[in-house]
């Protein structure tokens, strides 16, 4: 079986969802890992399925596309997606005025540590921009990696805050 | 509500301010006033109490706003009121009142829930509070101490104000990576 990468964006309406789905059901492509969101109005969506060759679904999402609204790739991969948790997970928050290079001078600082990024959302309103990251640092690395960041949010004028990624295991 | 946890505040109301308060300005986010610590405060300085007042006056005329600390209206100070009377999430009510200096000093039972902020206007986040809380702190023109033991929407309300005070905002609590949403706005 073909492990395949999707994404699909383009101008929001009802029933995008719903259409790429079915056409995936239709070839029985199985849909594992998916995220969909929206982006100041656009649809945005990545998925994971497994199923026929990319060829074949890339053409049967074709139609989807038709109108030019929307945009689907389809790209094979190799099913070496399940890494263990390289770390130990906390949230990073930045907030502050928005500039150009907060999310690239913040990021690198936590992979400058070692540490690696597994979700990130970003929004802009008004003119205030919030981040925050879900990361596994470095077993120990926490304090040093949270006063690196504070030194490069007050080069940018933002501030920061790292807390441990709360875990209930019930 | 018993009479018992009414003591904390001893009978205290903002009439005791003694002072007309004004409505002033409430600051929003990147406002730097918002992400800086305040200091402490002398509860019985004449500044104090009209801040008090201020802020009394600031929260009641703000639909919904159920607390709202000096930094919100641009004063860097550990000062901040609450009023969650009427709030259908309220269970414990200690009426409105203001405290300076506060701290946590008893938090359990974390609970998480979303939160708004008059100072974030456009977004609201899901953090986990502490649904028993024992907060002290002192009170405004008096200068008496208080110990505030309460639960549920009020707790989660002083930590908020608490957090405000110490230059943090619910978004530097928030879960994880999608627990950032666009406030709907339904006009």
């Amino acid at each position: 079986m073909n492990e395949l990468a999707i994404t699909v964006i383009g101008r929001d309406r009802p029933g995008i969802v719903a259409d790429v789905a079915e056409v995936l059901a239709r070839l029985g492509a199985n849909l594992t890992d998916s995220t969909m969101t929206r982006l100041r109005g656009h649809f945005a969506m990545t998925l994971i399925c497994v199923g026929p060759a990319a060829a074949d679904v890339e053409a049967a999402l074709a139609p989807l596309a038709a109108e030019g609204q929307l945009l689907a790739t389809v790209r094979a991969v190799t099913p070496d997606g399940q890494t263990a948790p390289g770390g130990e997970p906390y949230v990073m928050a930045v907030h502050g005025a928005d500039r150009m290079g907060i999310v690239a001078a913040m990021t690198r600082v936590l992979t400058d540590a070692g540490g690696n990024v597994t979700d990130l959302s970003t929004r802009l309103t008004g003119s205030l921009y919030v981040v925050v990251a879900e990361v596994e640092l470095p077993p120990g690395s926490a304090d040093e990696v949270a006063g690196r960041l504070t030194r490069t949010a007050a080069e940018l004028g933002v501030g920061v805050s790292l807390r441990p990624a709360d875990t209930d295991l019930l | 509500m018993t009479a018992e946890e009414y003591a904390g505040l001893g009978g205290w109301t903002p009439e005791k301010l003694d002072v007309p308060g004004a409505v002033r300005p409430v600051v929003a986010a990147p406002d730097p006033v918002l992400s800086r610590p305040g200091p402490a405060v002398d509860p019985t300085s004449a500044e104090v109490v009209q801040l008090a007042a201020d802020l009394v006056a600031t929260m009641r005329v703000s639909p919904g706003c159920v607390g709202l600390a000096a930094p919100q209206v641009g004063v860097s100070a550990q000062v901040f009121a609450v009023d969650v009377t009427g709030h259908p999430k309220a269970v414990t009510v200690h009426g409105a009142f203001v405290l300076c200096n506060a701290t946590v000093v008893e938090a359990s039972r974390w609970k998480a829930g979303r939160e708004g902020c008059m100072s974030v206007p456009d977004l609201t986040g899901d953090v986990k509070r502490a649904s028993r809380l024992v907060v002290e702190g002192v009170l405004p023109g008096s200068g008496d101490p208080v110990r505030l033991v309460t639960d549920g929407f009020e707790a989660r309300a002083l930590q908020h104000e608490i957090d405000h005070c110490a230059g943090l905002l619910f978004l530097d609590r928030v879960a994880g990576a999608h627990a950032v949403y666009q406030r709907k706005v339904y006009l």
